[in-house]
C-alpha cells in the first residue's frame, strides 16, 4: 500500500513538474486557439467532427511554419451539451487559458450562453452553424449562412422550379426554426400565399413518432395545390422523420421537403434510397466538384484515418474563418482582438465550391447559396445555385422590427444593430 | 441488329400507336439527353416517349434511377453498372457490354425532381402495354400520379386491350385524372369526376380540389360533390388511423417500459440506467449487423432474430453486474439508488460514446420492415406492425415466465416478502440479481425494437426514460397488465391531442393529466392490494 502510493505522489510530481516547465515555455512561443464544442451529450453527433476539422486546420497551419513565427496551440474544452456550461467553459478558455481566438458553439441558445463573455472580456468567437440572424455582436464573426444565404433562397427555388403553392413550416420547438418561420411567413404572406395555404408545426428535440405529422403533410397535401415541406427539424429527430417520410410513401416528386439542417453528417445514419429527391440548401455540398474541395476531403479523409467520413456545411465555415482569422492575424502583426477585428472586415478566402468568400462589417459573410437533391449514396448533388455570392443579413427584411436595423461595424455606424449611424 | 428487328416486331405485334416519330433517330434522342438544362431534357424525354418506342424504356428507367451515365471522353450516354472496379458501360438501347470504365471516366447525368415527374410519365405511357401485368399496373399507378392529356389516346388502347380487371379500373382511373386536366367536353369530364370520386382516396381528392379554374360550372359542382362524398369517408379512416398511431406509440412505451415494469415495478429500485439496457440492445444489433454485412450478407433478414436474443444477454449480464456490484447495497434507500444509477448511466453512455463515437449507426431495416401496407386510407407501416406485435409477444412471454416458473415464483415470493421468501429456502440476493438481469434483458430486447425505429446514439436511452416512468407509475406498479394499459392509453391519448394542441402541448397535457391522476390514485391504474402493500 505504502510503495503504491508513494509512486502515485512520484508520478503526481514529475507530472506536475513537467506540465509546469512545458507550460511555462509554451506559454512564450505559442498562440492559443479555443475550441468549444460539446464532445458529449446530445449534440456531440454533430459537434464532436467541427472539433476534428479545427484540429486538422491548426495542425495544418503549425506545418506551414505556424503563425507571426509562432505555433498555434489548440485548447479543447468540452461543454458537453449543457448551455449554462458553454459559458463557464468560454471564460476558462478566456481567462485561465488566454485564448488568442475561440472557435465554437452549435445551437443558437449555446451562442446566447457565452455572447455576454465574450462582449465582456472583449474576446472573439468563430461560430459556423446556419442560424436565424437577428444578431450581431461585436465580438463574433458568424461563419454559417443567415436566413437571406439560405432560407429565403429555399423558399424562391421551390417557388419558381416547383411551382409550389403550399407550404408545411415545420420545425423543432426552440428559437432558430421558430425565428426562420416568423420570417418565412412574413416572407411567403408577402409573395401573396394567403394564410390557409401556410401549416405550421413544431415538434420537441428528439420526437421520434412521426406517423400523426407525416399523415396530417399528406392530408395538407392533398388540396389540389403543389405543396412542399420547409422543415427546420434540428438533429436526432431528422432521421426518424425521413424514415416515416420513406415508409409513408411520399415521394420528392411528389411532395418535396427542404431541409436547413440536414448534411451529409446526418444521412450518414440513414438509408437514403427512398429520399431521393429530397432537397438541402446550404452553402457547402461534399459532392461539389472543386479543385480546392478535392483537396479538403482528402485532406480530412487522412486526418481522420478513415475515407468513409463525410464533410459538410459549418465544417466549410470553419474552414473559412479559420483562415480569414490567420489572414487577419498576418496583416495585423498581432494577436489583439480589436486589431485583428478591424483586419477581419473585407478578408477573402477561396470557397471551397469555387468564387470568394468576404467578411462584412456587419460579421456576416457573403458566402453563395445551393441546392441539391439528395442522392442514394447519401451525398447531395446541387440543382441550383447562385451566380454570385450573396450578403449575409443580419437583420431580416422581412421582420417589420428588424428590417429598419443596420449592423455595421465600422465607422459611422459602429452597432449591432442601430436606426441611425452612432457618429 | 437482331435486337433491333426484335424490338420493332414487338412493336408491330403490339399494336403500337401509329404516331411514332421515326424511331431510327432514338439514339441521336439518347444522345440529347446528356445535358444540364432540365428544360431541354424533359423536352427530349417526351418527344422519346413519343416515339412510343419500347427500346426507350431501358434508357428512361435508367436516368429515373440514377443509372445513366456519360463517357467524359466523349460525352457518349451509357447505362452504367457498378464493376469489381470501375464502371461498366453497357449499350443504353440494346443492353449490350462496351467497356469498362475507371470510376471518374464517366459521370451521372443527374436530374431533379421535375425530371422525375417528367419520367414517371413518359414511362408510365411507354410500358402501358407491356406484357407484364405488374408492369402495366405499375404503368396505370404512375399515369394517374403524373396525369398528362396526351396520354389519353394510349390509355384508351391500352384499356380496350387489357383483360385484368383491376388494372383495367386502375387505367381507366388515369385516364379520368388525365381528361380532368384536358380541354375535353363537359359530359366527359364530368364521368371522369365521377369515377375519380369512386375511387376516393387522397389522390383523387387532391384532383377534385386542383380542377383549373377554366372549368365550366356544372364541372366545378360536380367536383365539389365528389370532393364531399371523399372527405366524408376520409374523416372516418382518419379516426381509424388515430386509433392505431395510438396503439402503435403505446407499443413503443411498452416495449421500452417492460423492463422496467421488474426492475421498478417489481423490485423498487428507481433505475436511472433502464434507459442505457435500451441503449446496448440497440448497438448490439448494430453489432450483430456489421458482422453480418462484412462476413454473410446473405444473413441480413435474420439479424434482428439474431440480435434478439444476444441483446437479451448483452443488457442481461451488464444488469446483473450493476445489481451485484452497486445496486444491492442500497436496496431500501430510494435516494441513493436514484443517483447511483443515474451515474452509472452516465458512464455507460460515454463508455459507447468512446467506443463506437458519438455519431449515429446506422442499423438496417431488414426487407420484411421497410414499407408499408395500405388499409384502405389508412398507410400502416410494416415496421410498427412488426414493433406491436413484437411488444405483445414480450409482455406475454414475460407473464408466463412470472406465473408459471419456479424463478417467476420465488421472485413474486421474494417481493411480496422478503424474509419469509427467505425463511423458506429461497435465496433471495440470487433472485435480486436474476430479477434485475431479467429486467435488463428485456430492456436489452426493446433496445432491438426500437432500433429500427429511432437513432442508434449514446442518448438512445435517455429519451425514453421519462415516458418508460410515465407508463409504470401510471399503469400501477407491481402490475403488468397495469403496464400494457397504461402504455396504450398513454399511446392513444397523445396520438388524439397532437392533430389538435401539437407534438409539444400534447406531450405536455399527457403529462399534466397523469400528475392530477396520481393525486387521486396514488398506486396508479391497477393498485395491488393486500397486506404486502401497507409495510
Amino acid at each position: 500500500m505504502f510503495g503504491f502510493g508513494r509512486a502515485k505522489a512520484l508520478a503526481a510530481v514529475s507530472a506536475l513538474a513537467i506540465g509546469l516547465t512545458t507550460g511555462a515555455a509554451q506559454a512564450a512561443d505559442t498562440i492559443k486557439v479555443g475550441i468549444l464544442h460539446s464532445l458529449s451529450g446530445t449534440m456531440a453527433i454533430s459537434e464532436t467532427t467541427l472539433k476534428d476539422v479545427m484540429l486538422m486546420l491548426i495542425d495544418d497551419q503549425n506545418k506551414k511554419g505556424g503563425l507571426l513565427g509562432k505555433q498555434l496551440e489548440a485548447v479543447v474544452v468540452d461543454p458537453a451539451s449543457n448551455w449554462p456550461l458553454f459559458a463557464e467553459k468560454a471564460r476558462e478558455l478566456i481567462e485561465v487559458n488566454g485564448t488568442s481566438v475561440v472557435f465554437g458553439c452549435w445551437t443558437s441558445v449555446s451562442r446566447k450562453s457565452v455572447l455576454p463573455v465574450f462582449e465582456e472580456l472583449n474576446s472573439m468567437l468563430f461560430y459556423p452553424v446556419q442560424y436565424e440572424g437577428e444578431e450581431s455582436s461585436r465580438n463574433v464573426f458568424y461563419t454559417g449562412a443567415a436566413p437571406n444565404q439560405q432560407a429565403i433562397p429555399a423558399v424562391d427555388y421551390l417557388m419558381k422550379t416547383e411551382s409550389v403553392k403550399r407550404w408545411v413550416l415545420a420545425g423543432t420547438d426552440y428559437v432558430y426554426p421558430r425565428t426562420t418561420n416568423k420570417i418565412l411567413e412574413s416572407y411567403l404572406k408577402a409573395k401573396g400565399v394567403p394564410a390557409e395555404d401556410i401549416m405550421i408545426n413544431y415538434t420537441p428535440f428528439g420526437h421520434a413518432d412521426w406517423q400523426t405529422i407525416v399523415a396530417d403533410i399528406k392530408k395538407f397535401g392533398s388540396a389540389g395545390k403543389k405543396t412542399a415541406v420547409v422543415s427546420t427539424i434540428n438533429g436526432d429527430a431528422n432521421v426518424p422523420f425521413y424514415k416515416e417520410l420513406g415508409n409513408q410513401g411520399i415521394k420528392a416528386e411528389d411532395i418535396p421537403v427542404v431541409a436547413f439542417s440536414v448534411g451529409e453528417e446526418e444521412l450518414a445514419g440513414i438509408d437514403t434510397g427512398p429520399l431521393v429527391g429530397h432537397l438541402a440548401a446550404w452553402n457547402y455540398f461534399m459532392s461539389i466538384d472543386t479543385p480546392e474541395n478535392d483537396a479538403f476531403i482528402s485532406k480530412w479523409h487522412a486526418f481522420i484515418g478513415n475515407e468513409d467520413r463525410v464533410t459538410n456545411d459549418p465544417m466549410e465555415a470553419h474552414y473559412i474563418g479559420f483562415k480569414m482569422w490567420v489572414q487577419a492575424v498576418q496583416q495585423a502583426g498581432t494577436t489583439d482582438v480589436d486589431a485583428v477585428r478591424q483586419a477581419m472586415y473585407g478578408q477573402k478566402v477561396p470557397n471551397l465550391t469555387g468564387g470568394v468568400a468576404v467578411m462584412n462589417t456587419n460579421h456576416h459573410l457573403s458566402k453563395p447559396v445551393v441546392i441539391g437533391e439528395i442522392q442514394d449514396d447519401g451525398q447531395i448533388q446541387t440543382v441550383w445555385s447562385t451566380d454570385g455570392v450573396v450578403v449575409g443579413d443580419a437583420w431580416s427584411d422581412f421582420i417589420p422590427e428588424s428590417a429598419k436595423l443596420t449592423a455595421d461595424w465600422t465607422f459611422p455606424w459602429v452597432c449591432g444593430g442601430c436606426e441611425k449611424p452612432m457618429y | 441488329m437482331i435486337a433491333r428487328l426484335l424490338a420493332l416486331m414487338i412493336a408491330l405485334c403490339c399494336g403500337l400507336p401509329a404516331l411514332a416519330a421515326d424511331p431510327d433517330d432514338l439514339p441521336g434522342l439518347i444522345e440529347q439527353l446528356q445535358t444540364r438544362d432540365y428544360a431541354a431534357m424533359e423536352q427530349t424525354v417526351n418527344t422519346i416517349a413519343a416515339t412510343g418506342d419500347p427500346r426507350a424504356v431501358a434508357p428512361l428507367q435508367a436516368l429515373a434511377d440514377g443509372d445513366l451515365y456519360y463517357r467524359k471522353s466523349d460525352d457518349k450516354v451509357f447505362i452504367a453498372r457498378k464493376a469489381d472496379s470501375g464502371t461498366d458501360l453497357l449499350d443504353p438501347l440494346t443492353g449490350e457490354f462496351v467497356e469498362n470504365v475507371g470510376r471518374r471516366d464517366a459521370r451521372k447525368i443527374g436530374i431533379n425532381n421535375g425530371m422525375r415527374r417528367a419520367l414517371r410519365g413518359a414511362l408510365g405511357s411507354l410500358t402501358l402495354l407491356s406484357p407484364d401485368p405488374k408492369v402495366r399496373a405499375a404503368a396505370a399507378q404512375s399515369l394517374f400520379k403524373s396525369p398528362d392529356p396526351g396520354a389519353i389516346e394510349a390509355l384508351g388502347q391500352a384499356i380496350a386491350a387489357e383483360k385484368d380487371e383491376a388494372i383495367r379500373t386502375a387505367m381507366e382511373e388515369a385516364q379520368a385524372a388525365s381528361i380532368l386536366l384536358s380541354d375535353s367536353d363537359d359530359a366527359t369530364k364530368i364521368v371522369a369526376i365521377q369515377s375519380l370520386a369512386d375511387r376516393g382516396g387522397r389522390d383523387a381528392l387532391s384532383l377534385l380540389k386542383g380542377l383549373p379554374d377554366s372549368a365550366t360550372e356544372p364541372v366545378k359542382a360536380a367536383a365539389l360533390e365528389g370532393v364531399k362524398s371523399i372527405e366524408a369517408a376520409l374523416a372516418l379512416w382518419s379516426t381509424a388511423q388515430n386509433i392505431y398511431y395510438g396503439i402503435s406509440l403505446g407499443s413503443v412505451l411498452l416495449m421500452a417500459a417492460i423492463g422496467l415494469a421488474i426492475t421498478f415495478g417489481v423490485m423498487g429500485v428507481i433505475n436511472m440506467a433502464h434507459g442505457e439496457m435500451v441503449m446496448l440492445g440497440a448497438y448490439t444489433t448494430y453489432v450483430v449487423q456489421e458482422i453480418i454485412r462484412n462476413n454473410a450478407p446473405g444473413m441480413f433478414e435474420f439479424s434482428l432474430a439474431i440480435a434478439v436474443p444476444l441483446a437479451f444477454l448483452v443488457s442481461g449480464s451488464i444488469g446483473v453486474l450493476i445489481e451485484r456490484t452497486v445496486i444491492r447495497y442500497l436496496y431500501g434507500r430510494a435516494l441513493e439508488t436514484l443517483l447511483a444509477t443515474w451515474g452509472v448511466s452516465l458512464i455507460i453512455q460515454q463508455l459507447v460514446r468512446t467506443i463506437f463515437g458519438p455519431t449515429n449507426k446506422e442499423v438496417g431495416n431488414p426487407d420484411f420492415m421497410s414499407g408499408a401496407v395500405q388499409l384502405g386510407e389508412m398507410t400502416l407501416t410494416y415496421n410498427r406492425i412488426w414493433i406491436i406485435v413484437f411488444a405483445l409477444v414480450v409482455l406475454a412471454m414475460l407473464m408466463l415466465v412470472l406465473k408459471r416458473t419456479p424463478l417467476g415464483l420465488q421472485m413474486r415470493a421474494v417481493t411480496q416478502n422478503r424474509r419469509m421468501a427467505g425463511a423458506m429456502g429461497i435465496r433471495t440476493d440470487r433472485v435480486d440479481a436474476l430479477t434485475f438481469g431479467l429486467g435488463s434483458g428485456i430492456a436489452g430486447m426493446a433496445g432491438v425494437a426500437l432500433s429500427q425505429i429511432d437513432n442508434v446514439s449514446p442518448n438512445l436511452g435517455q429519451s425514453y426514460i421519462i415516458d418508460s416512468f410515465m407508463v409504470v407509475v401510471f399503469g400501477g406498479v407491481c402490475n403488468l397488465w397495469g403496464t400494457l394499459v397504461g402504455a396504450f392509453s398513454l399511446g392513444i391519448a397523445n396520438k388524439f391531442l397532437e392533430p389538435y394542441a401539437g407534438a409539444v402541448l400534447g406531450k405536455i397535457l399527457v403529462l399534466v393529466a397523469i400528475i392530477l391522476f396520481i393525486q387521486k390514485r396514488p398506486r396508479g391504474l391497477f393498485a395491488l392490494k393486500g397486506r404486502a402493500v401497507e409495510s
